[in-house]
C-alpha cells in the first residue's frame, strides 16, 4: 500500500519519533528572546575557528554532536546525517560532519533544508531503512553575507524588507521508535517562482512556495484548516508573513491567525535592529530545534506544521537576470 | 563662505546617490559607475569644472569629481601628446589616487580581519 | 496568481526606505567630508603646493583615513548612518577597495587580496577608463 497521498504528500505509517534535538547560535541569536531555550550560545562569531567558514561547520559539528550526546547514543549508532546550509557546495553541512564518518547526504534547499532534511530522513526511517537519522541545518551571518552580499566591512544601508541571517544550527535525531514528538506527515514542495527578483526582498519570493505548499497539505492529507494548533514558516519575515496571510486567505484559508514565522520569533524586530527578521537554514532549524520541540513535548502545543522556506536563487543567476525560485517543504509533528 | 559651498554642494551630490539607492535598488558598485561616468561626461563637455570652481571640493571629492579629473586629465594629455594622450591621460589623471587606495588596502587586509556587523 | 499581480500584493506590502530621513542624513555627512576636505584644501594651498598637488594631498588623505576606518572595522557602521553620504565621496571608493581585500584575505595573498580587492572599485576604474577615452577622442577631433 503507498504512503503517498494526493499531489504530493506522505503520511507516515509507523511516525517516526524525534528522541533528542539540539540548537546552537551565535551571539546576536543569545541576546533575542529565544534565549534560554538555546543549548548553547557562543559568545564568539567565528567559534574558535579562523574563517566564517570553518566557523559555520565547527556550529554544525557541535549541535549535530550535542544532539546525539543528549540522546545518549553515540555518533556511531546514526546511520544517516542529512544536512544542508547556504554556502557554496554545502561547505558548512560538508566540513562540519567531516570527523563524524557516518553516511551523509549533503542537502540544498536554501533556507528550506531542515524541511527537506526531516521529510527525507522521516522516509528513510518509515521506508524501514535506518533506525536513526540526525537532521541538520546551520547558517551564518557573516559565511551569508560574504556568499550573497558584500564584504562585512563595505559601508552599505540594509533596505527595511532585508532579512537577518541568523548564525545557528539546529538539528534533531529522528528515531524509529521512543518517546517524543512524531513527525505524521510530509508534503515536498515544488519551485514556485512568481518572477520576484529583488534580494532584499526574499521574503516575498518565497511566499507563493509557502502558499502552494500549505495548501497542498490540507488538500492532499484531507484535514480541516484548524487541524495544528500552529503552522509554522521558515524566514518568510515580517513583510513576507503579511503577505502569506493575505494569498491564504484569498484561497480560502481559514485558520491564519494561526500560521507564524520563525524569523519573528527568533529576533526582536523591535529592539534588534534585524529590519523585516531572521532568515537563514539556521533560523528555523535552530528555532524548531529548541522553542518547538519544547512546546511539543510539554503539550502546549499538541500539532504543529514545520513549513521552511528557501529562496533557490544563486549569485550568478541574479546577475544574469534571473527571477528568485521559492520552495518550502511542509513537516507535521505532533506532540 | 568655500566651505560652506563645499558642504552643501557635497552633500548635494550625495543626496542624488541616497535617493539612487532608496528608489532604484541600484548596488553600491553600479552608483560608483554612474557617478564616475557622469562626471567623466560632464568634466568632457567643461561643465564640471565650472562647478568645481563654485563648490570646490564638494564637487571634486564625491565621485563625479573623479570622472571630471579623468576627462581633464585625457584632456590635457592630448593637447600635449596628441592621440597618444588618448590612452595615457585617463590613467596618469587616477594614479595617484588609485596607488594609494590599492597601497594601503593592501596593508588594511595584511593588519585586520572582518568582524560582525551591528 | 499572476506574476503581475503578485508584484503588486508586495508592493502594497512591502515598506519604502525612508528616502527623505536617509536623504537628510547623506546630506550632513557627505557634506562634512566634503567641508572638511576643503578645510585642508586651503591649507595645502596657502602653504604653497600648485593646485593640483593640493587637491591629490587631499584626496590621499581622505583614502588613507577612510581605509584606516575600515580596518578599525569603524566605516561601516558609520556608512549604516550615512549612505550615501559616505559611499559617494573619494572615502567611499577607498572603503570599496578595502574592504572586499579584508574579507577575503583567507583565499590567499594573490587570489583572495590582490584578486578581490577590486571586485566593487574595479569597474569605476574600467568605467572611468573607458569613458576618459572616449572623451579625450572625441576632443582630439573637435578641439
Amino acid at each position: 500500500m503507498t504512503k503517498h497521498f494526493g499531489d504530493a504528500s506522505v503520511k507516515f505509517e509507523n511516525p517516526p519519533v524525534i528522541i533528542s534535538a539540539a540548537a546552537i547560535v551565535g551571539p546576536k541569536e543569545g541576546e533575542g528572546p529565544l534565549a534560554a531555550l538555546f543549548d548553547k550560545i557562543s559568545d564568539d562569531i567565528l567559534f574558535g575557528k579562523d574563517t566564517w567558514e570553518q566557523a559555520e561547520s565547527e556550529l554544525m559539528r557541535q549541535t549535530v554532536e550535542l544532539c546525539v550526546q543528549k540522546s545518549g547514543l553515540s555518533a556511531g549508532d546514526v546511520q544517516y546525517i542529512l544536512a544542508g546550509d547556504l554556502l557554496n557546495q554545502n561547505s558548512g553541512s560538508i566540513y562540519g560532519a567531516r570527523s563524524f564518518e557516518r553516511p551523509f547526504f549533503g542537502l540544498f534547499g536554501a533556507c528550506s533544508a531542515m524541511g527537506m532534511a526531516m521529510s527525507l530522513g522521516s522516509m528513510l526511517i518509515d521506508g524501514g531503512f535506518a533506525n536513526y537519522v540526525v537532521a541538520s541545518a546551520s547558517s551564518h551571518f557573516c559565511g551569508a553575507e560574504k556568499t550573497f552580499r558584500f564584504p562585512l566591512e563595505l559601508g552599505t544601508q540594509r533596505a527595511p524588507t532585508a532579512s537577518w541571517t541568523v548564525t545557528g544550527d539546529g538539528a534533531v535525531l529522528i528515531s524509529a521508535t521512543g518517546r517524543g514528538p512524531k513527525i505524521t506527515a510530509a508534503t515536498t514542495g515544488a519551485i514556485v517562482d512568481l518572477g520576484q527578483k529583488d534580494v532584499n526582498n526574499m521574503g516575498a519570493a518565497m511566499v507563493p512556495a509557502a502558499a502552494d505548499v500549505i495548501a497542498k497539505h490540507f488538500r492532499d492529507l484531507n484535514l480541516p484548516h484548524d487541524y495544528y494548533d500552529v503552522i509554522a514558516t521558515g524566514d518568510l519575515g515580517m513583510y513576507g508573513l503579511k503577505l502569506l496571510k493575505q494569498m491564504l486567505s484569498q484561497d480560502g484559508f481559514t485558520a491564519v491567525e494561526r500560521v507564524n514565522d520563525c524569523g519573528l520569533l527568533i529576533f526582536d524586530t523591535q529592539k534588534q535592529d534585524v529590519h523585516a527578521g531572521g532568515s537563514g537554514c539556521g533560523c528555523s532549524a535552530s528555532v524548531f530545534a529548541s522553542y518547538f520541540i519544547k512546546k511539543l513535548r510539554d503539550g502546549e502545543i499538541k500539532r504543529m506544521l514545520f513549513v521552511p522556506t528557501g529562496a533557490l536563487h544563486s549569485v550568478v543567476t541574479i546577475q544574469q537576470g534571473e527571477t528568485i525560485p521559492g520552495i518550502a517543504h511542509a513537516v507535521a509533528v505532533e506532540g | 563662505m568655500d566651505i560652506f559651498w563645499a558642504f552643501v554642494i557635497g552633500g548635494a551630490i550625495c543626496v542624488i546617490g541616497q535617493i539612487l539607492i532608496d528608489l532604484t535598488k541600484l548596488t553600491p558598485a553600479r552608483i560608483l559607475v554612474f557617478f564616475v561616468v557622469a562626471g567623466c561626461i560632464l568634466g568632457g563637455l567643461g561643465i564640471y569644472d565650472r562647478l568645481v570652481d563654485f563648490a570646490g571640493a564638494g564637487a571634486s571629492v564625491p565621485l563625479p569629481g573623479f570622472g571630471n579629473l579623468l576627462a581633464r586629465g585625457v584632456m590635457r594629455a592630448v593637447d600635449e601628446r596628441g592621440l597618444i594622450g588618448v590612452v595615457t591621460g585617463g590613467f596618469t589623471a587616477m594614479a595617484g589616487g588609485v596607488t594609494v587606495a590599492v597601497v594601503f588596502g593592501y596593508f588594511a587586509a595584511l593588519v585586520s580581519s572582518p568582524g560582525m556587523k551591528e | 496568481m499572476t506574476a503581475k499581480n503578485f508584484e503588486k500584493m508586495v508592493k502594497e506590502a512591502s515598506p519604502k526606505s525612508a528616502v527623505f530621513l536617509n536623504s537628510v542624513k547623506a546630506f550632513l555627512v557627505g557634506g562634512a567630508i566634503c567641508a572638511v576636505a576643503q578645510v585642508l584644501y586651503n591649507r595645502f594651498e596657502a602653504m604653497g603646493f600648485a593646485k593640483d598637488d593640493a587637491g591629490l594631498i587631499v584626496a590621499a588623505i581622505l583614502i588613507v583615513s577612510a581605509i584606516l576606518l575600515t580596518a578599525l572595522r569603524v566605516y561601516d557602521r558609520i556608512a549604516k548612518f550615512a549612505g550615501a553620504g559616505t559611499i559617494v565621496p573619494i572615502t567611499g571608493f577607498a572603503n570599496a577597495i578595502a574592504a572586499p581585500a579584508i574579507e577575503h584575505k583567507n583565499e590567499g595573498l594573490v587570489l583572495g587580496v590582490g584578486a578581490k580587492m577590486f571586485v566593487i572599485a574595479g569597474p569605476v576604474i574600467v568605467y572611468g577608463t573607458v569613458a576618459s577615452v572616449i572623451v579625450g577622442l572625441i576632443y582630439y577631433f573637435v578641439r
